[in-house]
């Protein structure tokens, strides 16, 4: 049965350089002598350490936990002693700092115990139940964005997800570290996914491989098969970057769109990356949580190829292990070089998310020097090649200008940043820097402008609150003078008076019923605005929510 | 510590450049050069040689005056792209400031006034034309006869006198080998109330489909221009629609009454028609560049064509078609946006 393929709009053709990779199986690196794990390796809150320095951790246990809904626990990649909780650099191009949790590998690599279900038990389980083991595992989307994976196979109670897609698709040159794990591992990739598809109760499977990966094609066709479920399907799509792109493989494959500003779940799809799958496989039926990953090494290194890294262990270890010459290297780029960031040096660890190194050395440069750029001269190719059918053009014009508000109405936040634009543009304009730039002034005046409303109303709010306890303080005040006028009367007339102080009270208490009442009110008043203010309300909080940024897809590699 | 480079992704480019787009389209103008100079001999080049070294030198010293850098503009191509498409729309007998002029008022007035390459609205050789033929009508209306029709081929010698002294060799006489074009011929013709069918057959110098044996040389430009879309150096829809939108108004009038609206062939083939539609109308600074903006653009410029042909003072309307329709190209750009995925059908 084939599949009707859909064709997603613009996207470039690229050398792929995969060959040299692929040639050898994936080797496990060696364990490094020191282990540096951040603390956030994903999208949400940091994990919070559970382990003190000094103390000796086994591989695989938890040493500092998710605290929050979206957030991922970090395990212990091999066994040793804590050396350090600090602040050490992280994969960042800006070469930002963050907590690690450093560990002295002791080299025996001793696994803690694993708690895991037998093999075909899953499916009597309850989705929740599952989705806590993968939580537990500090399992996040792998393919790039790093998005806790239990939190996107809970799309909430009343979404129907109609079809699961695994992204196969790899559509970066240079990366192919799901290429094989495809041909390695395809059992637990597809294992994986009858556990993710149990979670999901989706109807349909597919896994999606680009044609220029045969090879993890048959892989997976021949696990898919043995597997014996008709909701399985693998898909050979075109190689076009960048289909591997969320949208543009959910476009290619079943036509449809992922709304502006919304989730796959919203139409129905659910997107992993297939070394997730494994990945899930691992925590529920291995009971392994998430602690090494394949890393595609490329450019200058002797031989390109994939290692099983343990997370944590650093760049510089890798390139020193693969007998890369550190001193003459000038450029490393993590990830693919569409999308990768180049980091700015190479004491980082590879995290959960780390796909690929690609290493530029002043005699083996595999990228290109960036040329100087000139004007644009309007050419029309970066509209012709954007998969999200910008006006790339425009973007750069207004972003250049930094009119933020025309650079909206372009749809600036719909770029997903695949740099296709930047690579055609004949005047070497660095479009997507551009597309950063603006991206980033605008959320800072986004949040500016929130924190300026918050303290509007927070000294309106106590602006109300003064004034009502002025207001409470004079009825007291008055109450009294009345008592005291009313005790005063009552010495004077006797015990006939007894009467008129009663009613006194019961007055002055009636005006402070109605004075509190109308108080009250007035505070309703701001709880529950009339409602052409209602819509005013409700219009700034659409704009607001348009103009924030949506999170990078999960499954973009 | 190591320090490393970390320039933002993109990490790697395509193998293209703005120098190496203009030489594709240099490239591509060569057959229509190699037919025009077979028709009208030396003229052409030396048209070409004038205006490109005017260019050239006016363009840096602009640069110079406004303190840009001079080689990257110079060897960017563009300057010499414009001077070749004016060289091309100028009369091959005409007087060597001509070319001049015409180039110097393109670069220095229209392009480097603007700001340089990218940011000027006109475009620049259609600017410097359209200049030359409102200062000069005489000298840029007086098309000399082609070779294959008098017989007389100018040596180089000859046409270098002619371009600088407008001297003929003493045998000939100019009324004899220049003439009108034919768009022009027929202009004159019908205003004297004469029908297409005896303009056409009642003079030696209007063909098949257009000016007798210069009606080829425009097929050389489409195959340069062919060639410029399978190079993806130009879009498909200007030309297109352009050719589209000419050829259908010219069908549909001379349906209509065939005595008073010319062929709609000879309005494809005659006068810049083609050159225009692949090289002047793809200008991609000038033009539209939203897909559905090019097809508006393109049958714009079409339109406009046929529109001042027919009733408008000039016969040849290239150059003010492209003028008004590069006045239009941002509104076009505006109100053609693509819809951008994930925002409805």
């Amino acid at each position: 049965m084939a599949r009707r393929l859909y064709n997603f709009h613009g996207g470039l053709s690229l050398d792929d350089h995969k060959y040299e990779p692929t040639r050898l199986s994936a080797a496990p690196s060696h364990i490094p002598p020191r282990l540096y794990l951040p603390l956030q390796q994903h999208i949400g809150s940091a994990a919070a350490p559970v382990v003190g320095v000094g103390e000796h951790v086994l591989k695989g246990q938890l040493i500092a936990h998710a605290t929050d809904y979206i957030s991922a626990s970090v395990h212990a990649s091999s066994s040793g002693i804590v050396e350090a909780i600090a602040e050490f650099p992280l994969p960042h191009p800006s070469g930002l700092q963050g907590t690690c949790i450093v560990i002295r590998t002791d080299g025996l690599d001793r696994w803690s115990v694993r708690d895991h279900l037998p093999r075909t038990d899953y499916r009597t389980r309850d989705p929740h139940e599952l989705r806590q083991m993968i939580r537990d595992a500090g399992i996040v989307g792998m393919g790039g964005a790093g998005f806790p994976t239990a939190v996107k196979l809970n799309p909430g109670p009343n979404v129907k997800i109609d079809t699961l897609i695994l992204n196969g698709a790899e559509c970066e040159p240079y990366i192919t570290c799901d290429d094989l794990l495809m041909r390695e591992r395809p059992e637990e990739i597809v294992e994986g996914m009858l556990i993710m598809q149990h979670i999901l109760q989706a109807d349909t499977c597919i896994i999606a491989i680009e044609s220029n990966k045969q090879e993890a094609y048959r892989c997976m066709l021949a696990a898919t098969q043995a597997a014996q479920n008709a909701a399985l399907e693998v898909v050979m799509i075109p190689t076009i970057y960048p289909t591997g792109g969320e949208k543009q493989l959910i476009q290619a494959l079943t036509g449809r769109e992922v709304p502006a500003g919304g989730l796959p779940a919203k139409i129905g799809i659910v997107m992993q990356n297939v070394a997730t799958a494994a990945a899930v496989y691992r925590a529920v039926v291995l009971g392994e949580p998430l602690i090494a990953r394949y890393v595609t090494l490329a450019g200058g290194v002797p031989h390109a190829c994939n290692l099983e890294v343990l997370l944590g262990t650093p760049v510089r270890y890798l390139i020193e292990e693969m007998h890369g010459v550190r001193a003459t290297v000038d450029k490393i780029i993590m990830g693919g070089p569409m999308m990768g960031f180049a980091l700015p040096l190479d004491d980082v660890p590879i995290v959960k998310t780390s796909n690929a190194i690609l290493i530029s050395t002043v005699a083996d440069r595999p990228l290109p020097a960036r040329v100087e750029a000139s004007a644009c001269i309007r050419c029309g190719e970066c509209t012709r090649v954007c998969p999200a059918q910008l006006l790339p053009q425009q973007l750069y014009w207004y972003a250049r200008a930094r009119e933020f508000e025309r650079v909206q109405q372009y749809h600036l936040f719909d770029c997903i940043e695949c740099g296709c634009c930047d690579y055609v543009c004949p005047s070497h304009i660095p479009l997507v820097q551009y597309y950063r730039y603006a991206k980033t002034e605008i959320s800072a005046q986004i949040r500016d402008k929130q924190k300026a409303e918050a303290a509007r109303q927070r000294h309106e709010t106590r602006l109300q609150r003064l004034e009502r306890q002025k207001l409470e303080r004079a009825q007291r005040h008055e109450t009294r003078k009345h008592l005291v006028e009313n005790n005063a009367d009552n010495s004077t007339t006797g015990g006939a008076g007894n009467d008129t102080k009663k009613a006194a009270i019961l007055a002055a208490v009636e005006r402070s019923k109605i004075k509190r009442a109308t108080s009250e009110g007035a505070q309703k008043n701001v709880e529950n605005p009339p409602s052409d203010v209602q819509q005013k309300i409700s219009e700034v909080d659409a704009r607001c929510a348009k103009k924030c940024p949506e999170p990078r897809d999960d499954s973009a590699n | 510590m190591l320090r490393l480079k970390t320039p933002s992704s993109p990490h790697t480019h395509a193998m293209t450049s703005v120098s190496i787009t203009m030489l594709k389209v240099i490239v591509a103008l060569i057959p229509g050069i190699v037919a025009s100079t077979y028709y009208f001999g030396w003229g052409i080049l030396i048209n070409i040689f004038l205006a490109g070294a005017t260019a050239l030198i006016s363009e840096a010293a602009v640069l110079r005056l406004r303190h840009y850098a001079i080689a990257p503009a110079l060897l960017d191509g563009s300057a010499l792209v414009t001077a070749l498409l004016l060289a091309l729309a100028v009369p091959p007998i005409a007087p060597w400031w001509i070319s001049v002029l015409g180039s110097l008022f393109a670069i220095v007035i229209s392009k480097q006034l603007y700001g340089g390459l990218g940011y000027n609205p006109f475009n620049p050789a259609m600017a410097g034309y359209a200049f030359l033929l409102i200062s000069f009508p005489q000298p840029m209306t007086a098309w000399l006869l082609p070779e294959t029709l008098s017989g007389v081929h100018l040596n180089f010698m000859e046409a270098l006198h002619v371009t600088f002294f407008q001297a003929w060799p003493t045998e000939l006489r100019v009324d004899a080998v220049s003439m009108a074009t034919p768009l022009d011929l027929l202009k004159t013709q019908l205003g004297v109330h004469k029908t297409i069918s005896e303009i056409r057959f009642g003079t030696s110098i209007i063909g098949d489909f257009g000016g007798k044996g210069i009606e080829w040389i425009g097929n050389w430009y489409l195959l340069g221009g062919l060639w410029l879309l399978y190079m993806r150096v130009i879009a498909w829809q200007i030309p297109l629609a352009m050719l589209a939108t000419l050829f259908a108004l010219a069908t549909l009038f001379s349906l209509y009454d065939p005595d008073v609206y010319s062929w709609p062939m000879f309005h494809i083939f005659s006068g810049g028609t083609i050159l225009c539609a692949f090289f002047i109308a793809t200008d991609p600074v000038t033009a539209a560049t939203t897909p559905k903006g090019r097809l508006i653009y393109g049958a714009g410029i079409g339109a406009l064509i046929f529109i001042i042909r027919t009733w408008g003072g000039y016969p040849d309307a290239v150059a003010f078609a492209v003028l008004l329709m590069n006045i239009a190209a941002p509104t076009i750009d505006y109100y053609t946006q693509p819809r951008v995925y994930g925002h409805g059908k």
